[in-house]
């Protein structure tokens, strides 16, 4: 069995007609992979936030460069995707600890953005932000497949038995 | 990749039916329909029974459109929300604010 990761690699301008896109082609690798339909959701959902930042924060509108780039690495047991930009504008502390919203607060303090980094550290299995000449956001999911539930399985045996 | 909205005027409710996808591409178009109808002051129900995904630029735009109706005194509901869509109002927690009707849909 081959270890070598495959990888997808695309840049596209960073442009919101051009979210769809990334999404379609992450659905697409994810479903080739065999993920559950609720996982290529996830997946589908946390890519689009990651480009939804670019588009929206990382260039100014004047700006030469314009491009996100966008790589999905095919692992046997996962698939890490790397949303990244060269905006450098943004401050990468600024897009962390944004949690959900509370019942708790005054419906006229509720704000309409920062929801984006919250959903992919909750629907994705690990997440890195860092900052380098633009942001550059890796995600990954693991693929449940039935050698995870046959481990599964195998120990939910054992442990009666104490 | 597109975003239909209807909007019908019944027993005095504005009722908007959406259907498509909300993102930040087709979210623009989303906004500029709802956003004026929570402003007035007929209460709001959005069908969301046509649309299939969803993320946080079409939350932000519940949440726009939530703190609009508050101010003007009128009501918003969401109601025909599928598992996934509800799932994520549920994960961000904008369940507890946002009135969501757990009935299937709004009669056409």
């Amino acid at each position: 069995m081959s270890n070598n990761a495959e990888v997808i690699d695309m840049r596209v301008p960073a442009k919101p007609e051009y979210v769809g896109v990334v999404r379609l082609a992450a659905s697409g690798v994810a479903n080739r992979l065999g993920y559950s339909y609720d996982d290529i959701e996830d997946i589908k959902i946390a890519v689009a936030e990651a480009c939804t930042n670019v588009v929206n924060h990382a260039y100014a509108q004047d700006s030469k460069e314009n491009t996100m780039h966008v790589e999905f690495t095919v692992h046997q047991n996962r698939m890490e995707l790397m949303v990244a930009d060269r905006g450098g504008a943004v401050d990468v502390e600024t897009l962390k600890n944004k949690g959900p919203v509370s019942k708790d607060q005054p419906i006229e303090e509720l704000k309409e953005g920062g929801l984006g980094l919250f959903l992919i550290e909750t629907l994705m299995d690990e997440v890195d932000i860092r900052g380098e000449a633009g942001v550059i956001i890796t995600m990954t999911k693991f693929l449940q497949r039935d050698e995870v539930k046959a481990h599964a399985e195998g120990a939910s045996k054992e442990s009666p038995q104490q | 990749m597109n975003l239909d909205i209807d909007v019908q005027e019944k027993k005095g409710k504005n009722v908007a039916f959406v259907e498509g996808e909300v993102d930040v591409y087709t979210a623009t178009k989303l906004k500029e329909t709802i956003q004026p109808l929570a402003e007035g002051e007929h209460d709001l129900v959005i069908d969301l029974s046509g649309v299939d995904y969803i993320d946080s630029t079409g939350l932000g735009i519940f949440i726009g459109a939530l703190k609009a109706s508050e101010k003007s005194e009128g009501s918003m509901t969401l109601t025909g929300l599928n598992d996934r869509v509800r799932r994520l109002f549920e994960i961000t927690g904008l369940h507890e604010v946002i009135d969501i009707d757990a009935a299937k849909r709004e009669e056409a």
